[in-house]
Order: C-alpha cells, then sequence, then structure tokens
C-alpha cells in the first residue's frame, strides 16, 4: 500500500464554553492515500466541521483548543509547524471549499483580483502570464469564456458558477489534501450533479486527497471510496463505502441508513431515530448513541466502547461488536 | 376521491421596475399557466430547482399573492371571487409550515401563545377551552403539555417543527402547505417529522401541498407529483409513475441527479449541461430545450401541450 497523504491520529480537539467543556472532536483518527475520497458524515454539532478546521488548524480560537494528536501530511506532523508555516501550507498543500461561495469571495475584488492572488503566490507568476493561468484555471473548471469572466464581480456569477471559481481556486496549486465541507448543499439538484462530476474529474487529474463532509448519504454513495460516520465528536464507524452501506455494524449507522426515504421503496412509516441529537456539553457516561440506541446494553451507559476491528478497513465503536462482550440487549 | 383545491390556469407576473421613475423594464413569469388538483386527505408534492415557481405557487395557494390570471377553486367554491368573510373562512381552512422553525417561531412568546394565537384571533374560546385545545394540539405532535409554558429555544429543531405543525393545525385546516417542511432539520430527525405528518393526515383527512427539493422525500410523502420548471408544469402524475418512470427529460434528469444510495439500483446518470435561464427571458418554444439531450428543432420554436401519456400528463414533444 502508497504511504498515506494524510494520517490523522487521536485528533482531540474541545471548544470551553460557559457551559462546559464541549469535545467537539475526541480522539479522531484515519488516513487517506493519493486519489482516496474520504466521506464525512454525522448531523449538525457531530464534529465534521470541526475535525476539518483542526487539519488546517483554523479552529476559532481562543475558544477551541487542539488539545492533542497528531495531523501527518506526507510524513511531517502539522500541529508540530509554526503558524507562519502553516500559513505556506494552507491553501497550497490543503485546499478547501466551503458551502457557501459567496462567503469564500470577497464581494469587492474581480474574481481575476481573487485568481490572481494564489496563483501569483505558488507559481511567482506575474503580468500576462499571470492572466493567462488564471484563466486557465477557470477553463478547467468548465466556466465558460473563462478570460471575460476574469473581469466579473462574484455578485454576477450564479452559486454554481461562484462554487466553480473556488475549485478553481483550491485547485490553483495543485493541492495533495483538498477538504469539501457541504460544497454542494447551496446548489441545485442539476448543478450539483454537474459540480460533482468536476471533482471527481479535478481528482483523477491531480491525483489529491479528498476529504468530502456531507449529510447526504446518497452522494457519500457516489463520490467516496471510503466514509467515516461521525456522532458526539468520535467516529463511530469507518469502512469502504459499499461495505459499510450494505452491511452496517453499528446501530446508529444502521439507523441512518433505514431513516432514508428511497426512490422505489415505498413504505408506510419510515423507521425514524428516537430522541434529540445529544447535547455535547452534557454528554452521558459511556457510548454517547446509548440513549437512542435500539440495541443499548448495561455496559454501553458505563463506559464508552473501544474502537473494534468489523474485518479488515472496517472498523466500529460499539460493544455489539467487541468480541469479549456478547450478553442479550438489555 | 373529491378535489379540494383546483387550480387552473395559475398565472403570476411580477414587474421589474429600475430608476427612479420605477419605468417597467422586464416581466418575470414567476408561474405561467399552471393548473393541478388536490384531493380531500391526499398529498400533492411540488419538486424543482430554485427559481422554478414553487414558492410563489404556494403564496398564491396561500392567498398572500394575488394572480394576474387563472383561478383558484376551494372545495367548490371559487377563491379569487370571495368576499372579506369568505376570505377569512378560507384562510382558517389553508394554513402553512415553513421550512426554518428557528425563523417561524416568535422567541419571546411562550409556546402554549404561540399555538393559540390562531385560536385568539379566529375563535370565540374561553381561557380554559383554549388552554385545553393547546394541550390537545401538542399531544396531537407528540408534545408533553408542559411544553406549553417554555419558549422556542428551549427545543431542539425538530421539537420546534413540531409546534410550527401544532400551530398550523390549531384551526383545523383542510389543506397545509408544507414548505420545505424538513429541510432544515437534522438527518436523524427528518424520518420523525415525516412519520409525523403522515400519521396526521391519516388520523385528520387533511391534504397537503409539499413542496421540497428532497425528491426521494417528496415520492414517499405525496400521491401525486407535479415537477415545475422555468414558471410552469412539466410532468404530473401519480407518485409512482413520475417518480420511478419519469417521462419528461427534464423530470429524468432530476430523478437521476437525486442520488440513491442503493447500489444495485440501474439507474443511468444524466447531467444536464447549463443552468437554469432566468425566468426574465425564457427560452423560447419548450422552455428546457436549451438544456434538453433530447431536443429537437420544433422544440425551439413550438410550445408543447399539456398531453396524457402513459398515466401522466406530460408537455413535451416526445410523446
Amino acid at each position: 500500500m502508497p504511504p498515506p497523504v494524510v494520517d490523522v491520529r487521536d485528533l482531540r480537539t474541545h471548544i470551553v464554553t460557559r457551559w462546559g467543556t464541549v469535545k467537539a472532536v475526541d480522539g479522531v483518527s484515519f488516513a487517506l492515500a493519493e486519489g482516496e475520497t474520504l466521506g464525512l458524515v454525522g448531523e449538525s454539532g457531530s464534529g465534521k466541521s470541526m475535525t476539518c478546521l483542526s487539519l488546517v488548524r483554523l479552529v476559532p480560537r481562543p475558544a477551541a483548543r487542539i488539545l492533542g494528536g497528531q495531523v501527518m501530511l506526507d510524513g511531517d506532523d502539522l500541529l508540530a509547524r509554526s503558524e507562519r508555516e502553516m500559513q505556506a501550507i494552507r491553501g497550497r498543500q490543503i485546499a478547501m471549499i466551503l458551502q457557501d461561495p459567496m462567503s469564500s469571495l470577497n464581494p469587492v475584488f474581480s474574481i481575476g483580483m481573487q485568481m490572481r492572488e494564489p496563483v501569483a503566490l505558488y507559481h511567482r507568476l506575474r503580468g500576462r502570464a499571470l492572466t493567462a493561468r488564471a484563466a486557465e484555471l477557470l477553463a478547467a473548471v468548465r466556466i465558460p469564456s473563462p478570460r471575460e469572466r476574469l473581469c466579473a464581480f462574484p455578485h454576477q456569477l450564479s452559486g454554481g458558477m461562484r462554487q466553480r471559481v473556488v475549485g478553481a481556486m483550491a485547485i490553483a496549486a495543485p493541492p495533495r489534501l483538498l477538504i469539501a465541507d457541504e460544497p454542494t448543499t447551496s446548489l441545485d439538484l442539476t448543478i450539483q450533479s454537474q459540480y460533482l462530476g468536476l471533482l471527481r474529474e479535478l481528482q483523477r487529474q491531480h491525483r489529491f486527497a479528498l476529504i468530502f463532509v456531507t449529510h447526504n448519504l446518497g452522494i457519500v454513495a457516489r463520490m467516496c471510496d471510503r466514509v467515516a460516520v461521525m456522532y458526539a465528536g468520535r467516529i463511530v464507524e469507518m469502512g469502504p463505502v459499499r461495505r459499510l452501506f450494505t452491511r452496517p455494524a453499528h446501530p446508529y449507522t444502521r439507523a441512518l441508513l433505514d431513516s432514508i426515504p428511497r426512490l422505489g421503496a415505498r413504505r408506510e412509516r419510515l423507521t425514524a431515530i428516537e430522541g434529540q441529537p445529544p447535547d455535547l456539553s452534557r454528554l452521558p457516561a459511556g457510548c454517547a448513541f446509548a440513549p437512542r440506541c435500539p440495541s443499548v446494553m448495561e455496559r454501553c451507559r458505563v463506559e464508552a466502547p473501544p474502537e473494534t476491528v468489523v474485518e479488515a478497513g472496517h472498523v466500529t465503536r460499539c460493544w455489539l461488536e467487541t468480541p469479549t462482550s456478547g450478553g442479550a440487549p438489555a | 376521491m373529491s378535489a379540494l383545491l383546483e387550480v387552473e390556469g395559475l398565472t403570476k407576473h411580477f414587474q421589474v421596475r429600475r430608476g427612479l421613475l420605477g419605468r417597467a423594464t422586464g416581466l418575470v413569469r414567476a408561474v405561467d399557466s399552471v393548473s393541478f388538483t388536490i384531493d380531500v386527505g391526499a398529498t400533492l408534492g411540488v419538486v424543482g430547482e430554485s427559481g422554478c415557481g414553487k414558492t410563489t405557487t404556494s403564496k398564491l395557494v396561500l392567498g398572500l399573492e394575488r394572480p394576474t390570471a387563472g383561478t383558484i377553486r376551494f372545495g367548490g367554491e371559487n377563491v379569487l371571487t370571495l368576499g372579506r368573510t369568505g376570505l377569512r373562512r378560507y384562510r382558517r381552512a389553508v394554513q402553512a409550515v415553513f421550512q426554518d422553525p428557528y425563523a417561524s417561531l416568535d422567541p419571546r412568546m411562550r409556546v402554549g401563545t404561540i399555538i393559540a394565537e390562531p385560536l385568539v384571533i379566529n375563535e370565540r374560546m374561553d381561557a380554559t377551552a383554549r388552554r385545553r385545545r393547546v394541550h390537545e394540539l401538542l399531544d396531537l405532535v407528540s408534545l408533553p403539555a408542559r411544553a406549553a409554558d417554555l419558549y422556542p429555544h428551549e427545543f431542539s429543531g425538530g421539537q420546534r417543527q413540531r409546534v410550527a405543525i401544532a400551530r398550523a393545525l390549531a384551526l383545523s385546516p383542510r389543506l397545509v402547505v408544507l414548505d420545505e417542511p424538513v429541510s432544515a432539520l437534522d438527518v436523524s430527525i427528518r424520518a420523525q417529522i415525516l412519520n409525523l405528518l403522515r400519521d396526521l393526515q391519516a388520523r385528520l383527512g387533511v391534504s397537503y401541498l409539499f413542496i421540497a427539493h428532497d425528491l426521494a422525500a417528496v415520492a414517499h410523502m405525496s400521491h401525486a407529483i407535479a415537477v415545475m420548471y422555468l414558471g410552469q408544469i412539466v410532468e404530473r402524475g401519480p407518485a409512482d409513475a413520475v417518480a420511478l418512470e419519469p417521462r419528461h427529460p427534464y423530470t429524468q434528469a432530476l430523478f437521476a441527479a437525486a442520488l440513491p444510495i442503493d447500489f444495485d439500483s440501474p439507474r443511468e446518470e444524466i447531467t444536464l449541461a447549463g443552468e437554469v435561464p432566468s425566468p426574465l427571458n425564457p427560452p423560447s418554444g419548450c422552455r428546457f430545450h436549451p438544456r434538453c439531450p433530447h431536443a429537437m428543432p420544433r422544440c425551439a420554436t413550438e410550445e408543447p401541450v399539456f398531453r396524457p401519456a402513459a398515466g401522466r400528463l406530460v408537455a413535451c414533444h416526445l410523446y
């Protein structure tokens, strides 16, 4: 197996609030190879976005702090880097595409001005060559008449076009790792479909590792090689997409898959997950999913389950899968 | 089943005004000659991308906008010619639940007051009867009676949406417009609310106009589906027919883009080129022709008629 591009080990990011400490990222580990895509799914507050921000060390300080772990990028621990060194890594080695393109683009500068900045920085280009490279990048994300678009301002473009511009900037370096945090949530369905196709094509060209954050399991099925399901700051299950979707090991993953209406499978009722998402500042002892879990046991309420290997490459955190436990559901 | 709401040729155009004098410079055909019916106790799902006129259609049905042309009949009665008392009666019978329960509930009112407000305005009820009705409604949406004394911020998104549903049901409406009722909620909560809405329909016999962009959810909830594109309905028929065997090229692309999570369902990938054109200047002929993979010369010149094909109505020259 080739060495991983990114190797995250036991990452912990906590947020201190007036109501207590929130363990937003609580011991997250995963690795990604070149050209591989990892889907990060979970509901709001499960720690998906905070994990991504921790990778580039952009957690909202001072409230949030990265307390421990390692983020290895090509064998180099980013958490040990100085802030100055991080600035050179962000954008160039790790790029990000966020949900709302309007908040990633500056409304008062033309697309050209904003495109030229990273390109000049990464490739030391100036003048005409710089403009030509910027236009090339816009063409690479299939923006029609790219040279004219360089003079346009963000508000003159549609949502899909804006997100393409953000994509063009993200691949300017090109990066080793691309983090896409809900990049298509604000786009229309048919435009979303175009954008996902584009992202896959760019990945084939540039071979970057891709972390795709979403709550849409259909997108995961189409885009990702592997998927990590997060709940209350932890990865509760991770494995190859097909395996996880057809034979989920964790009750939360199973419940999530069951609760989604599917085309064709017309049922009278959906299998709903009972209860509410957990309050992160008041997590129960033991497994965080225990209060909502249909197969909860005595032990789940006292002790947090360790990571267990279900099959090579497929891990979960659930007492049901821990070899020593067994026992009937309470 | 008998029809509750019959909409015929519904049209809404907005003038675009420019400059100090407000000269009319253009016309947005937000909704253009749309027709549909909703049966008693049934759900019509409306799908389409942003700007297709779904929300304008719902506003016209709710009486929040006056149509440029067309008729709306409710229980056989023409809504647009109703007098003051008639309109008051109509507005009681047609209620709405919106997307964002964080925006649709007043943060300074207690939940009990929020739910009771329509009763205060419309019913002559004494305080005890009102309190009893509020508790009844809370029970209907599976919230505890003590919820009445709490404020919206003390609830999660899913619970807030339950409050919004309880308020919509306070006056025992016959039609509820659901405009993206689960889009703002967490994935694990959506099924709870969709189940609740279905249970309420079975219990109360209420009809729904269900607007959403989650196609699988619409297909799950609806008896009939209408697909809109640039202000027009391009396909309308029984939910299963439209969702599983879509005929209009746009419907086909839309449902292909809905990304099923089942790996083994044989689905072709159709990716549409281009974007939705501006409704200010819609394409000639069939409005979908510039993006249509099956476009023929006549599509650019001749507007297709809505005609029956394979158990539904389609506006496309292919059929």
